[in-house]
């Protein structure tokens, strides 16, 4: 399903960002990815959904390769991908509902079918009521609801999340994890990168953790090394 | 549909940048039409002109009217000229009594001298053509003198090929004008979306879906600076016609290139200008 083999990037101006990670992530898996600032979490994100490209190594996600994708190919891939932030990205200018409802819009959904899936994901985010309102008027762990509801709306089969807490409180983050777990157990792959250790101590989740652009740890490895001993 | 309101909406937000694409598109086909309709006008007058175009070679006195004849002949074979027709002293005076009515007291007792009428075929009856027939014709030895609108004919020519040239070479430049500011204002519009457009990447939206608001933006500029500058045109067209000169306008079908052709500098403008800074958002 997203697949890394020997993915090295390097930028001109600041050097190697990832260097040389081979990675599996299968159907539904749940998977934390950590490291220090700079290890190059959001760069290995940004190969997935094809933002950039590797410098060497290939990418593979369902069926894309990093390699020959067009930027409609690109596109296509997107659009089966969801992606949340810290930072929200939301549309200051829209309602919580016309927020979702963009995702499917620009992506030629057929008008009568908007309005119905709008309304279930912003129920299984736990938004039902609040539909009408402006970011500005929605709290930070709303908010992020309302970006995680536009990441699911079109069915994503992975969800790929860039510290979707950094920018919420202890309880916010404790229920925008329990909203994703709720969402992995409905079948959704999750790729999750965060420093919140703490978090990620109390589940017995796949951990990667990474370092100076390089896979210093993957759980996952660990329990195929234990059992191939 | 969605892609038109968005158009109207970056209208919205750049009024001024907005106006100012649409003006300066307006003012290049302006320049094209007004030099357009001078040229067309001008050679509807050189048409009818063209028509009357003669030559008129006249005869030395006491040529005998056979050498006269003969030479007519020869000269209508001229595979330019279309007739050939002689006119003696009689019929020159009687000619010139009809033609100045009141003034014939003038013409007691005077000799016009006899000549030879030439018709140039349409098609050959540009100065060069005209001119190259009249030096033939003045190889015959009694031929003394011949007239023909060389200079006046040469300078409306003239004058059809500056105004075209000058409606030319200022729609040409008014064109490019124009496309650098609607490339400006798509850039503004491109800046000023720069997140939503992110948005629309990150969800899967295609490149030319993202375009398109943009493109129908300078399309839709380039249109109604057409419709400005058909207006403005026309305008010109009915002070010219009140107070200078009557004239003829465009037919429906150069008016809607004129159109085409301000959608064209709409579309070319936010064309380059939304591929270059597409990539920079
Ligand atoms: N667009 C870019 N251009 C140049 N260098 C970049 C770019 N993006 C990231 N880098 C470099 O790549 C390295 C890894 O960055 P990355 O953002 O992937 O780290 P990270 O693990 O997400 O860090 P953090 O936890 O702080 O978000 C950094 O050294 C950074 O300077
Ligand atoms: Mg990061």
């Amino acid at each position: 399903m997203i697949r890394f083999f020997n993915v090295t990037k390097s930028y001109a101006r600041t050097g190697t960002a990832v260097h040389d990670v081979s990675l599996h992530v299968g159907k539904g898996e749940f998977v934390f990815l950590t490291g220090p600032s700079g290890a190059g979490k959001t760069t290995l994100l940004k190969m997935v959904y094809m933002e950039e490209r590797p410098t060497s190594g290939e990418v593979q996600v369902s069926g894309t390769s990093s390699l020959d994708a067009t930027a409609r190919d690109v596109a296509r891939l997107r659009r089966k991908l969801g992606i949340v932030f810290q930072d929200f990205r939301l549309l200051e200018n829209r309602t919580a509902e016309q927020n979702v409802a963009f995702a499917l819009e620009v992506t030629g959904a057929a008008r009568a079918t908007i309005g119905p899936k709008v309304a279930r994901v912003l129920t299984q985010v736990g938004l039902a009521s609040k539909g009408t309102a402006y970011p500005k008027e929605l709290s930070g762990g709303e908010q992020q609801r309302v970006a995680i509801a536009r990441a699911l709306v079109n069915d994503p089969f992975v969800l790929l999340a860039d510290e979707p807490t950094g920018n919420l409180d202890d309880r916010a983050t404790r229920g925008i994890f329990q909203l994703l777990r709720e969402i992995n157990a409905a079948g959704t792959a999750i790729m999750m990168a965060t420093h919140n250790l703490e978090l990620i101590r109390r589940q017995e989740l796949r951990t990667i953790e990474m370092n100076r652009g390089g896979i210093v740890f993957d759980s996952a490895a660990q329990r195929r090394v234990v059992r191939e001993v | 549909m969605r892609s038109l309101r968005d158009a109207f909406v970056t209208f919205r937000r750049t009024p001024l940048l907005s106006a100012l694409s649409v003006t300066t598109i307006a003012f290049s086909l302006f320049a094209f039409g007004l030099f357009g309709l001078v040229a067309l006008n001008i050679r509807e007058a050189l048409d009818r002109l063209e028509d009357r175009v003669e030559l008129r070679a006249f005869v030395a006195e006491g040529t005998p009217t056979e050498s006269i004849a003969i030479a007519a002949a020869d000269i209508a074979t001229f595979p330019e000229v279309l007739s050939a027709r002689t006119v003696t002293q009689d019929q020159a005076l009687a000619r010139a009594r009809r033609e100045l009515g009141e003034f014939r007291d003038v013409f007691e007792g005077a000799v016009l001298p006899a000549s030879i009428d030439i018709r140039l075929k349409p098609g050959f009856r540009d100065p060069a053509t005209v001119k190259s027939v009249a030096a033939r014709v003045n190889t015959f030895a009694f031929v003394d003198d011949i007239r023909y609108g060389e200079e006046w004919i040469q300078k409306l020519y003239r004058l059809r090929t500056i105004a075209g040239i000058a409606g030319l070479v200022l729609g040409l430049a008014f064109a490019s004008v124009s496309v650098i500011i609607i490339g400006a204002t798509i850039r503004m519009a491109v800046l000023s979306r720069a997140r939503e457009i992110s948005i629309m990447r990150l969800v899967g939206a295609t490149d030319s879906y993202i375009r398109r608001p943009f493109l129908l933006e300078g399309f839709a500029k380039g249109v109604m600076g057409g419709l400005l500058a058909l207006l403005l045109t026309w305008l010109a067209r009915l002070l010219i016609d009140r107070y200078i000169i009557e004239t003829v306008f465009f037919d429906e079908r150069i008016a809607s290139l004129g159109l085409l052709f301000g959608a064209m500098i709409g579309l070319i403008g936010s064309a380059v200008s939304v591929g270059r800074h597409l990539r920079t958002v």
